[in-house]
């Protein structure tokens, strides 16, 4: 179940009413982050950026939503409740449908050992926390192509 | 052969040191020049009152050469110089001549070197700690979550020019919350990190509570007493028992002490112990468990913690759970336990792990000259009665005494003989069957 935060202003249902303009172009992201407030500022600056914004706090189920949604993108949290996102990509890349889904991966703990085992899982991208909105954004356009 | 190599070699510096030629100082110690060459590089052994005359003609005290004053100095340099980096070769051969010819500066470099040591193997368990410690990841976590949700949010509200109100207030709201969230943490923090410094020792809690027993000599009168011993009379306050933790151990142990005590009073089990060493019989753990109607191992508990007594035996003592950790260490004189890492594989006390329940004896050798030799008694036992569903869990213990001839009696015991070690890296038998590791003290 997709965790519909409350936007100011938006109805949380209306993807489709959402900006096409910039360089996100209405692209489907996912955004699977168990703190609100993180969730939150990247749902913002994603679609002020164009991108239509879904974002997920469970790791129990992300695997169903993922399948479910068909996103353009992935941005998953390392640590999550109920299934960890490696554990979730691992599964993902053994699904030859899912096996090429840009996958930007965060996470508090910026050691290389833990950037090298994301790396290993199969993630697209690394970034630790904290990151600048600019950075991940640059991220997120380069990784779809635009 | 490792303190006669010593000794030749600094009879060697010590007579070049003194610009006495070979000759000169093979006639005043009554020797001829080709036996005394023969001695200086280590061909062939001084005897006690050859070393003594020698000593005397250099004019140092007999110990200088007779004892292997300097054994742990080259021990400690050899080790050093095994791990220095690539581009440096030490001249191994002439170490000696640098302890005889230079012993200020050989000291601080050993001295240096276990500095080094000691340091490395506390940063290893720092960083050990820090990459383990469950309290400490959860709480960085929760810093780093909090910095992150505030670093984003903060930006927006910074390079979004027109930001509609009603997210503008939403945004300052989470900051807020953020920001309180993030002092909440790092209060936290603080608060576990200042709890835990007094544990950010360089002891682990068993060193502590190791040192603090050698200091007392493993023995407190207060066990002995019939009152419980005052537990925090006895750890407080005590310099070796830093942390927490160890205070903890040390606790256990006096109550465990006292237990002991209480069932097997220091009278009975003094009288029973002298009586056979006077019986000439020897030494023999089984037939004084039975007099004494005790388990054997709370009889290798309370002999390692006797009061020291001239006309006695001095007892050492190692227990260790079924992985092998060493949990119980009382070392005596010449049982050289390791410091790091894992012990010798052939002790009997591992030998006893695999056969739970039996007990097993044998006449032990450590590398050293002379050999320090010890009978050991080792049995491995449940600690509690196993349930069906549940693990076995073993305790091992070994007690260690030296082979005197009262301790042996008479007859000299049938018994296995083993040439031990303390642990591979120290240890010079390199055809050793058990050995795991290369040593950094042999060849």
């Amino acid at each position: 179940m997709a965790q519909n935060h409350c936007v100011p202003g938006e109805s949380t249902a209306d993807r489709a009413s959402m900006t096409k303009a910039g360089h996100g172009g209405g692209r489907l992201v996912l955004v699977l982050e168990d703190e609100p407030n993180i969730s939150e500022a990247i749902r913002f600056i994603l679609h002020r950026d164009g991108w239509t914004v879904i974002s997920h706090a469970e790791g129990q189920d992300a695997l169903e939503m993922i399948v479910r949604e068909r996103p353009a993108l992935l941005i998953l949290d390392v640590m999550l409740p109920g299934r960890s996102g490696l554990d979730i990509l691992e599964a993902l890349r053994a699904d030859p449908a899912l096996a090429d889904l840009p996958v930007i991966v965060l996470t508090a703990k910026g050691q290389a050992a833990d950037r090298e085992r994301a790396m290993r899982s199969g993630a697209s991208l690394y970034m630790a926390k904290p990151f600048s909105n600019a950075e991940l954004l640059a991220a997120a356009r380069q990784l779809v192509g635009v | 052969m490792l303190k006669s190599q010593l000794a030749g070699n600094r009879i060697r510096a010590l007579r070049k040191a003194r610009k006495l030629a070979q000759a000169e100082l093979a006639r005043l110690a009554g020797v001829s020049p080709s036996y005394l060459n023969l001695i200086e590089h280590n061909r062939r052994r001084a005897s006690p009152a050859l070393l003594d005359a020698i000593a005397e003609t250099l004019n140092i005290p007999a110990e200088t050469l007779a004892q292997g004053a300097e054994d742990a100095l080259v021990e400690v340099l050899r080790a050093s110089a095994a791990v220095t980096s690539a581009e440096i070769v030490p001249e191994l051969d002439r170490l000696e001549e640098l302890i005889g010819r230079f012993p200020g500066w050989a000291g601080h470099l050993a001295s240096l070197a276990q500095r080094v040591e000691t340091q490395e193997r506390a940063i290893e368990r720092l960083s050990d700690r820090m990459a383990h410690d469950p309290n400490l990841s959860a709480a960085l976590h929760e810093i780093v979550s909090a910095v992150t949700a505030v670093q984003s949010t903060a930006a927006i509200l910074v390079e979004t020019g027109e930001l509609d109100r009603d997210w503008r207030e939403k945004f300052h709201g989470n900051i807020h919350a953020d920001s309180q969230r993030l002092a909440r943490a790092a209060e936290a923090l603080v608060a576990y990190l200042d709890a835990s410094g007094e544990e950010a020792g360089l002891a682990a809690p068993q060193e502590e509570l190791e040192s603090w027993l050698a200091r007392h000599g493993n023995h407190f009168a207060a066990i002995e007493e019939p009152d419980p011993p005052d537990l925090a009379a006895l750890t407080e306050g005590q310099a070796e028992l830093a942390s927490h933790a160890a205070r903890e151990m040390a606790r256990t142990w006096l109550v465990q002490a006292h237990t002991d005590a209480r069932a097997l009073p220091l009278a009975p089990l003094l009288a029973a112990l002298r009586a056979m060493l006077a019986s000439g019989a020897g030494f023999r753990p089984d037939a004084l468990a039975e007099v004494l109607d005790v388990p054997m191992d709370r009889l290798f508990r309370r002999l390692a913690t006797l009061p020291e007594a001239r006309d006695l035996p001095r007892f050492g003592l190692v227990e260790c759970d079924g992985s092998g950790t060493l949990t119980q260490r009382h070392p005596i004189e010449g049982f050289a336990l390791p410091r790091f890492g894992g012990a010798c594989p052939l002790w009997p006390l591992y030998q006893a792990l695999a056969a739970p329940l039996r007990p097993l004896s044998a006449l032990i050798e450590f590398p050293g000259r002379p050999a320090p030799r010890f009978l050991a008694f080792a049995r491995a036992e449940p600690i509690r009665p196993a349930g069906f569903q549940a693990p076995v869990v073993l305790r091992a213990s070994m007690l260690l005494v030296p082979a005197t001839p009262a301790v042996l009696g008479g007859v000299p015991p049938a018994l296995p003989q083993l040439e031990v070690g303390s642990s591979c890296r120290v240890c010079p038998r390199l055809a050793c069957i058990a050995r795991r590791e290369p040593s950094i003290v042999a060849g």
